[in-house]
């Protein structure tokens, strides 16, 4: 990709708090659902099976969201790779890096949301860091950053410790707020409301703009902190946000949880004048069908509630890629 | 915002209309505030009109909530009615339907929440 295109998002991990994997049962309720509707149709080559699945098969059938925890790459052209969060998506791209590219000489940067488990789990089985010609960067807010990737990796949680990797191994730490220029990229950290606090990352280059939101609960009667968001979320190609929960288990059970909702997301982006939103994080207790939902009533209220602006509604899965 | 209070026996039916958002949604919840405080056990009940509502946001969903939380700690009783189709929708999207009392009419909620307050209304 030459320096001056656009950005590609790819998403390697979009599950929220615990990886999941779907279950035989699910596989075959697929299945089945899948021959009940090619009987009689001409399927009798890969590329006609494959050409009916993308036509007549919903996305939520013929294909899964995925379960594996957060990670998220924007490929900006350059040779370094950029990252957000370590989640059991890491070890996906690890090795995807690996077939492509060989085991050496790479240049990572990582920027973390937090060090919740779900964010850093793939740390230990992401593969570069056990190649010394590596370099791996690794940014964040918080002030507990290395110490809590070194945790991991301490006996009785793993058996390689922290000293044992051999990559080059740097802990940067961010202020929110200001804006820092990394592999071609600028970035600006902001605060966020979670459980030991978690930090989104607005990410702009050549006048595209990604804003990656994770882990954050919003108090919308907190009209300064709405502000707040929409004035981070300014005018985005893309708004990658946690919409675990539904609005009402936000307000009501789940309140202070450190989570958010499809419809906060899109009244952020309403408001922001976004023109992506994609929806992450997605709660490990739903199937593909549910998400699917979740993705169809987003667009609804899009529709429903539209100004002079779309916002484009997505559901991220783990594989999806978005050119900007 | 305002809230157009109308009593029908033992229930305070609480009618507004336009638009509930971050412009207004502290207006209708300072108006609802002294009704709330009377929706206790033995005392009013009530029932949020919403027929004049065009578009609710999320803050005014939180709005909803914290009044149903009110009145629940209190002993009260209290519903919505009458949504149009876009507030149904937006309530169904939410999934604010499973979490308040949502009557399709005023009639249909008064007829649930107080037998007295139906048969006041019908007398109207």
């Amino acid at each position: 990709m030459p320096p001056d295109a656009g950005l590609r998002v790819r998403f390697w991990g979009t599950r929220g708090s615990i990886p999941v994997s779907m279950t035989s049962a699910e596989i075959r309720r697929k299945l089945i659902a899948t021959l009940v509707r090619a009987a009689g149709r001409a399927v009798d080559t890969p590329e006609k099976a494959a050409s009916f699945l993308e036509r007549e098969i919903d996305f939520a059938v013929s294909h899964t969201f995925g379960g594996n925890s957060s990670c998220v790459q924007i490929a900006t052209g350059s040779t370094d790779y950029v990252l957000c969060d370590l989640g059991s998506g890491a070890r996906v791209f690890g090795n995807d890096v690996l077939a492509a590219r060989g085991s050496g000489d790479h240049t990572f940067h990582v920027f973390m949301s937090h060090v919740h488990w779900d964010h850093i789990m793939g740390f230990p089985f992401f593969l570069p860091i056990y190649t010394p010609t590596n370099h791996i960067r690794i940014y964040g807010c918080h002030a507990e950053l290395e110490d809590a990737f070194r945790r991991q990796h301490a006996a009785p949680f793993f058996p390689v410790d922290f000293s044992g990797l051999s990559a080059r191994i740097e802990f940067v730490r961010l202020e929110p707020g200001r804006e820092y220029e990394v592999a071609g990229l600028s970035v600006k950290a902001k605060l966020q409301r979670h459980g030991g606090d978690s930090y989104g990352y607005r990410f702009q280059r050549a006048g595209r703009v990604v804003v990656y939101s994770t882990d954050a609960e919003h108090k919308q009667d907190d009209l300064g902190e709405v502000q707040g968001f929409v004035e981070f979320f300014r005018d985005a190609d893309l708004v990658i946000f946690d919409s675990q929960y539904s609005l009402a288990e936000a307000t009501s059970i789940k309140e202070d949880w450190g989570h958010s909702s499809n419809i906060v997301g899109l009244e952020l982006c309403q408001r922001a004048h976004a023109k992506r939103l994609c929806l992450y994080h997605h709660e490990p207790l739903s199937d593909d069908h549910k998400i699917a939902a979740l993705l169809a009533e987003t667009r609804r209220l899009e529709e429903i509630t539209r100004g002079d602006r779309r916002v484009e509604i997505l559901a991220a899965y783990d594989g999806m890629e978005i050119a900007l | 915002m305002d809230v157009t209070p109308k009593r029908y026996a033992d229930t305070i039916v609480l009618a507004t209309a336009g638009r509930i958002d971050h412009a207004t949604s502290e207006g209708f919840k300072t108006a609802l505030a002294p009704h709330l405080a009377r929706c206790t056990a033995g005392q009013d009940r009530i029932l949020i009109d919403l027929a004049g509502v065009e578009y609710i946001s999320s803050v005014g969903l939180r709005v909803l909530m914290l009044a149903s939380k009110q009145a629940k700690a209190q002993g009260g009783t209290i519903g919505v009615a009458a949504l149009q189709p876009n507030v149904k929708e937006i309530f169904d999207i939410t999934r604010f339907t499973m979490v308040l009392n949502v009557f399709p009419s005023v009639r249909e909620g008064l007829a649930q929440i107080s037998p007295p307050a139906l048969a006041a209304f019908d007398a109207t």
